[in-house]
């Protein structure tokens, strides 16, 4: 039988706050155990939350990069259950009032076509700590508790897992953008957890829900829901009924297991905090986030297309990290071409850096190092061979490509009769292609072409050598 | 098993949801006694409520909180000295079994 | 409080002597009252020594040693909260009073029994023995801020601070014939106050007179960016127009605080206090508050849902008690809180947890809410026409001790005439205003809108500079040789 895949995700992303939600302690990742924490987040008896700014403020931003209603009037409520890892007991959350609801997030499917997927809300929340479990007991870690935590939930557009990995790309591009979050995923700023549900072809009810929790990463949510599709097909198929139930993803075992059934789901009690005061938004705040907005991922990559002239593919590769898009503008702003500039960064450097394991940020080429490569190969002064070459150096030494250029006497050969004499000894020795092309075999000046650059060290002017080519071989025939 | 009183209280479940072990004693002498007390909060039902709004905190203020700055507050002895039963610099627990989140 | 400041002032008593006098009355006096957890002897004397030995300071308690109820969190020192739930703990940091009464150069000292969690009005409640009322130890204390109440009523505190959230400052004042004031809602900062029920819970002094109780306000109260509910707006000191008097006050006496179920001594005492204040030159009217008797209701629903999550905390993870060898982390829960916890705490919780629950939420939480509307349009409508309100504070003397344990219902409606004040977010203050025949004092409640503290404690002190009440102290001798007798 055909199904039909629903998936919707919740997605939960740390914020890139200097302090956490409630109280003033920093979260940098990787502290020694318990080390960023106060009386606050660990839940001490007489203590008080106090919201940091900031955190609402970023996710107000989020709502309107995501296209959302933000909310006039929004509170925070406590969400009360039982977990080691919840240093009160209960999560300040926000239940029915969240700071912003309805926008949607644009997606590029395989086929081509674009798909917005619908968010249902934006709320704003704490992180929980994290435990490592040992043999008989678990350790935990306070460091996270209190991380502020905004967590997206998305309608349930979503088709399948290779859309929902699509989903979750452009999303992370569009936060990162908004510098909301780092979105890395091996430090968990970024995490989801879906619910899904098949339904044969035709019929119109959706199935029964499963909600898959603990997908660390994209692919791994990916496969996690790849997996939950399978499981369920295979209870279809064979006659069975699809529980409700929650269910949890190993990343390890490529499998899913039951967390808890339906029966045992949470009877949360929610209730407004009486510890924090309700948030009212007005006209002049939502416009000056408005005014601040960055432009969004999909806004940059359809102007650099059209701005810059390069193609939709490399206006893709330049604008999925907004460094590296504010690197391509500063580069492309003063080069003769523009389209030149996004090759030699997005192949040349792009491929250099991810050899080196360096990010855009630590790149030792800057801008101007590529624009001037662009205007040195577009004045005429080095061959685009050659500023390959120059690039490598720069590259190794993050020295200027001009001074690299003059100092290796790189400068291109303009001058004909040097040339002529290349291409006349390149004749002499290449009969047969020399031949060919006499013959009609257009093709064959390539070798030729090629044999003359090799002869001149790469310093010939291409352009030139094709020309003298072209003249002597027709020559020679007459 | 589990009971309702008279005023609907299925005393075992909001236990369990509470985390408060009863013992049988105590949960007799409960039963009787949150009834009573449930009663008389039913008192509630002779207002008439209807577009009254809610009360949530004792003054209207709104827009409270702080910037975005960054203190150290290091607590992390004091804490561990607190803490009924520790592992080197965290706090130990029987081992969880993941039911949550 | 005040001669003492004015003695250490003097030079004619160091801070070392002020502490030293207190360890005495409370070793003599205080096997009988129970109003001490801990003296925290060690930490007062050190702090008195180190500052005898250094300069004088302008502090406006320089040297004066205050009772800390134990529910408000003093750095290294115990936090209880009356339970055995805290058993060990320690709390690493000072709340915001404690801070603000060091600032202002005072000894914070002790920890002062209290019922568990602030649950409660006998200070039967405690996990550690009820506090016994200094004029009769057969008596409770009031509570939940008995030991505060009953210390001070002692001489075995100077001035201590108390928490308020349905009567618990003013209550127990009451029953131990001294003064109480709870204030407006957000004036002082909770940060550092163990929560019970976090929209209601507010700081307080309990002092010997109306005077030192300004005072004491002076200094904790105002604006703290570390609790979010603490309002930003100031008000000149309540010291300073003290003396003022009562002339052209309005005074309202709510008729349905006057309605059956009042204690006729109780009554009389109230209705002669309002006859004082009337002759000082106030003007006084029947007024109307409607909903009071929803009030307990109300604030029993909205009192105990709050308290259920405040006391999740308490789960013997991080600190408190645990269990012994918990077989798992469900375990750990149970067994901890249900050995943690006395009955009166496990009720509330209950209860709390219960009206949050899936499907109730609406009965109850999400009426009492509502309710609570009601119950401030009240007092907004009566505080148009007034300017404060005059009561009893508890409808009863003390109860003898043991005489409630088990009707809790009971025990709630006793609070009648002091929670629909927390859910209103108003000011009140209780002031001995008689005793009874047999020798028990009562106070007289006079309550204001919202920043009110100033006229509170004005009428308060025209009340009490015009009668004898503040000046009668139990006769300790005879609590002494009682207490002899019972050893
Ligand atoms: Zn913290």
């Amino acid at each position: 039988m055909e199904y039909l895949t629903t998936i919707g995700l919740e997605v939960h992303v740390q914020l890139r706050t200097a302090s956490k939600m409630f109280c003033s302690c920093p979260h940098r990742y990787g502290a020694p155990p318990n080390s960023q924490t106060c009386p606050v987040c660990l839940g001490y008896p007489g203590v008080l939350p106090v919201p940091n700014r900031q955190a609402i403020e970023w996710t107000m931003l989020t709502g309107l990069m995501l296209g959302c209603r933000i909310a006039r009037y929004s509170k925070f409520d406590r969400k009360s259950y039982f977990y080691p890892d919840m240093p009160k007991n209960y999560q300040i959350s926000q239940y029915d009032l969240p700071l912003c609801e309805g926008g949607y997030v644009e997606v590029d499917l395989e086929n081509g076509d674009t798909k917005k997927v619908g968010i249902t809300r934006i709320h704003l929340e704490e992180d929980v700590a994290k435990s490592t479990h040992h043999s008989t007991t678990s350790a935990i870690d306070f460091n996270r508790a209190g991380t502020p935590l905004m967590e997206i939930v998305t309608e349930p557009d979503i088709a399948g897992p290779e859309e929902a990995y699509a989903f979750l790309t452009s999303l992370k591009q569009i936060l990162t953008f908004g510098g909301v979050s780092d979105c890395n995923m091996e430090q968990g700023n970024i995490r989801c957890d879906a619910n899904i549900s098949i339904r044969p072809v035709g019929q119109d009810g959706l199935g029964v829900k499963t909600e898959i929790k603990n997908m660390n990463t994209f692919s791994g949510a990916q496969r996690a829901l790849a997996y939950e599709v399978e499981r369920q097909k295979e209870i279809l198929n064979s006659g069975g009924r699809i529980e409700q139930e929650t269910r949890r993803w190993d990343d390890v075992s490529g499998t899913t297991e039951l967390m808890r059934s339906k029966e045992d789901a949470h009877d949360y009690r929610y209730f407004p905090d009486p510890d924090l005061m309700p948030m009212v938004v007005d006209e002049a705040w939502i416009s000056r986030l408005t005014a601040e907005m960055p432009e969004l991922p999909r806004t940059r990559k359809a102007r650099f297309e059209r701005q810059y002239g390069i193609s939709p593919y490399d206006a893709g590769v330049l604008t999925a990290d907004p460094e590296l898009a504010l690197f391509y503008e500063a580069a492309a702003a003063g080069s003769a071409d523009a389209k030149a500039a996004a090759n030699l960064v997005s192949n040349l450097l792009l491929h250099a850096l991810a050899e080196a394991g360096m990010e855009i940020g630590s790149s030792p080429v800057r801008p101007e190092h590529i624009t001037s490569l662009v205007n040195l190969v577009a004045e005429g002064t080095i061959s685009s061979q050659i500023a390959k070459d120059v690039f490598a150096v720069v590259f190794e030494t993050g020295r200027g490509p001009e001074e690299i250029v003059r100092e290796r006497g790189l400068v291109q050969v303009q001058d004909t009769d040097q040339i002529r004499t290349w291409v006349r000894s390149v004749i002499e020795e290449n009969p047969g292609p020399a031949a060919d092309f006499r013959a009609g075999r257009e093709k064959a000046i390539g070798r030729l072409v090629g044999a003359v650059m090799k002869a001149s060290r790469g310093k010939a002017n291409p352009q030139l050598v094709n020309e003298v080519l072209r003249e002597e071989l027709t020559r020679g025939g007459v | 098993m589990s009971e309702r009183t008279a005023n609907g209280m299925d005393i075992d479940y909001v236990a369990q949801l509470a985390r408060i072990g009863l013992t049988p004693a105590e949960r007799a002498k409960f039963q009787g006694q949150l009834e009573a007390i449930l009663g008389a909060m039913r008192k509630l039902d002779e207002l008439e409520l209807e577009g009254i709004e809610p009360t949530a905190h004792a003054m209207p203020v709104h827009n409270v909180w702080r910037e975005d700055r960054a203190r150290e507050w290091d607590v992390k002895d004091a804490a561990l000295r607190n803490a009924p039963a520790r592992m080197q610099d965290s706090i130990q627990v029987p081992k969880i079994v993941d039911t949550s989140g | 409080m005040r001669d003492v400041s004015t003695a250490i002032r003097g030079g004619e008593l160091s801070c070392r002597e002020a502490v030293e006098a207190l360890l005495e009355r409370i070793e003599r006096f205080d096997g009988r009252i129970n109003a001490y957890l801990d003296t925290t002897a060690e930490a007062a004397l050190a702090r008195a020594d180190a500052m005898d030995r250094g300069a004088r300071g302008e502090g406006r308690l320089w040297g004066v040693p205050i009772g800390i109820k134990d529910v408000i969190a003093v750095e290294g020192a115990p936090c209880r909260c009356g339970s055995r739930m805290l058993d060990r703990f320690l709390s690493p940091y000072d709340g915001t009073v404690v801070r603000k009464l060091k600032d202002a150069g005072s000894i914070p000292m002790g920890r002062l029994n209290m019922d568990e969690f602030a649950m409660g009005s006998t200070n039967e409640n405690s996990g550690f023995g009820p506090v016994c009322n200094p004029w009769d130890p057969a008596y409770v204390s009031g509570g939940s801020s008995g030991g505060s109440a009953a210390a001070v009523a002692s001489g075995m505190a100077y001035g201590a601070l108390g928490s308020d959230t349905g009567g618990s400052i003013r209550q127990p004042a009451s029953l131990c014939g001294v003064v109480g004031l709870k204030p407006t809602y957000g004036r002082v900062s909770r940060f550092g106050l163990v929560a019970y029920a976090s929209s209601l819970d507010q700081i307080g002094p309990i002092t010997r007179d109306v005077t030192d109780a300004a005072l004491l306000f002076d200094v904790i109260c105002g604006h703290d960016p570390q609790d979010a509910t603490s309002l930003q707006r100031q008000t000149p000191a309540t010291s300073a127009g003290l003396e003022g008097g009562v002339k052209g006050m309005r005074i309202g006496l709510p008729r349905e605080y006057f309605a059956a179920g009042l204690d006729p001594e109780v009554e009389a005492a109230v209705r002669r206090g309002v006859e004082t204040l009337q002759g000082l030159g106030a003007e006084v009217e029947e007024v109307s508050l409607p909903h009071t008797e929803y009030a307990v209701a109300t604030y029993y629903i909205l009192a105990t849902a709050e308290a259920s999550a405040n006391l999740a905390r308490f789960d013997g993870v991080r600190y408190g008690h645990r269990c012994s060898e918990p077989e798992d982390v469900t375990d750990l829960y149970f067994r901890s809180r249900a050995e943690g916890f006395g009955s009166e705490v496990k009720r509330r919780i209950i209860l709390g947890t219960y009206v949050l629950s899936s499907g109730y939420y609406d009965a109850y939480y999400l009426r009492a809410q509502k309710a609570r509307t009601l119950i401030r349009r009240d007092f907004e409508k009566a505080f148009e026409r007034v300017d404060l309100l005059a009561a009893a504070v508890s409808p009863t003397p003390a109860y003898a001790l043991g005489a409630c344990v088990d009707d809790p219902l009971q025990m709630y409606l006793g609070d009648i005439l002091t929670v629909p004040m927390n859910l209103a977010g108003n000011c009140g203050i209780s002031v001995p205003c008689g005793l009874t025949a047999g020798g028990l004092p009562i106070g007289l409640q006079l309550m204001g809108p919202p920043f009110a503290e100033a006229e509170l404690l004005r009428a308060a002190r025209a009340f009490e500079a015009e009668t004898p009440w503040h000046r009668k102290q139990p006769d300790m001798a005879v609590l002494e040789q009682r207490s002899a007798e019972g050893a």
